[in-house]
């Protein structure tokens, strides 16, 4: 018989509450987002021995994977440059995703915004 | 101090850090295991403690069988295992579960590694094959090349590394962490990747 499923659930619960204990009140839970959607996503960066957290604002350009390897892949445009970065949903290094606008499309995987261009993305998506 | 128990392999999967790096796991069901016989020096020549781990019917076990769970009080288990030299307080009939690891110990896992059949000398030594695909050449890709000498000394040596058996053996991995550890549900876990199949056997040994 395959318990693992089963094991990974536990073993998420134990994160979570961990963290829950760890952070107290300043942890939240991740919102249900879908790929279009403007997020915002703090990220807890460690510098030596300071910690601080930091914004990624973009697009969510799609969702990939299940259980502890589900990912998401988030794209912005930084002073004319693309950039793209992929977080772990269940990263205890994410203090925070925010959903500024949720994206209308019909797609799975927005691969296609890249060659776009801001004015354009933006028609697209909502 | 010395520590061991019997595990089955349930799976493997990852966990975060608090650093935030993802690191893969394996889940491991272990114990609890019923210490049935204690061997000492004076007795048997020997030290070492035999575990017995998951239960099974009575009608499973012969009647020699029985009569050794018996004598401990153990109901019948399926595996018996030797560990030597334990040097620690315990009974006979005594249970032993996975709290005597902690997290952050360094372990080392025996199992038995999955049997990969009859294999090639590529697969099996990591030859790198004989031959290219072009330049007249046929056939001899994954081959292994020569085995030997000629008249002199007119055999084959001992030893010479050739296709066969791969696999199915008795592997130990050493210095592995422990990662985690969850009593209430008899489950360790520890870091990176174990011999076998999954639901194969393992022996968990802290020295």
């Amino acid at each position: 018989m395959n318990s693992m499923p089963l094991i990974e659930e536990m073993l998420k619960a134990r994160a979570i509450d961990s963290r829950k204990q760890k952070d107290g009140d300043n942890y939240v839970e991740v919102p249900s987002f879908n790929p279009g959607d403007q997020v915002n996503i703090a990220v807890r960066v460690v510098e030596g021995e300071k910690e601080r957290i930091q914004n990624f604002k973009g697009i969510v350009l799609g969702i990939r994977g299940g259980g502890v390897n589900k990912t998401f892949r988030v794209r912005k445009i930084s002073n004319g440059v693309g950039v793209e970065r992929v977080f772990h949903m269940s990263s205890p290094m994410l203090q925070g995703i925010t959903v500024l606008r949720t994206g209308n499309v019909r797609r799975a995987k927005l691969y296609y915004l890249r060659g776009m261009s801001e004015r354009k993305i933006r028609q697209k998506i909502s | 101090m010395t520590a061991a128990i019997l595990g089955k392999k349930v799976g493997m999967t990852s966990l975060f850090t608090d650093k935030g790096a993802k690191v893969p796991v394996t889940v491991i069901q272990a114990g609890p295991c019923t210490i049935t016989q204690i061997k000492t020096m004076k007795t048997d020549g020997y030290s070492a403690v035999q575990l017995g781990f998951e239960e099974i019917p009575e009608r499973k076990v012969n009647k020699p069988l029985a009569g050794h769970f018996a004598k401990v009080g153990s109901k019948p288990m399926r595996t018996l295992k030797e560990f030597r030299d334990m040097n620690v307080d315990f009974n006979e009939g005594d249970e032993i579960t996975v709290e005597q690891f902690n997290i952050g110990d360094k372990v080392k896992v025996s199992g038995t590694g999955k049997g990969r059949g009859f294999q090639g000398v590529v697969k099996r030594h990591h030859f790198k094959g004989v031959g290219m695909a072009t330049h007249g050449q046929k056939d001899r890709q994954r081959h292994g090349g020569s085995v030997g000498q000629s008249s002199w000394p007119s055999r084959i040596l001992k030893g010479v590394r050739m296709p066969g058996r791969m696999g199915g053996k008795r592997v130990t991995i050493s210095n592995i962490e422990v990662m985690d550890i969850v009593s209430d549900q008899n489950i360790i876990i520890v870091k990176g990747c174990l011999p076998g199949p999954i639901n194969s056997l393992l022996e968990i040994v802290k020295r």
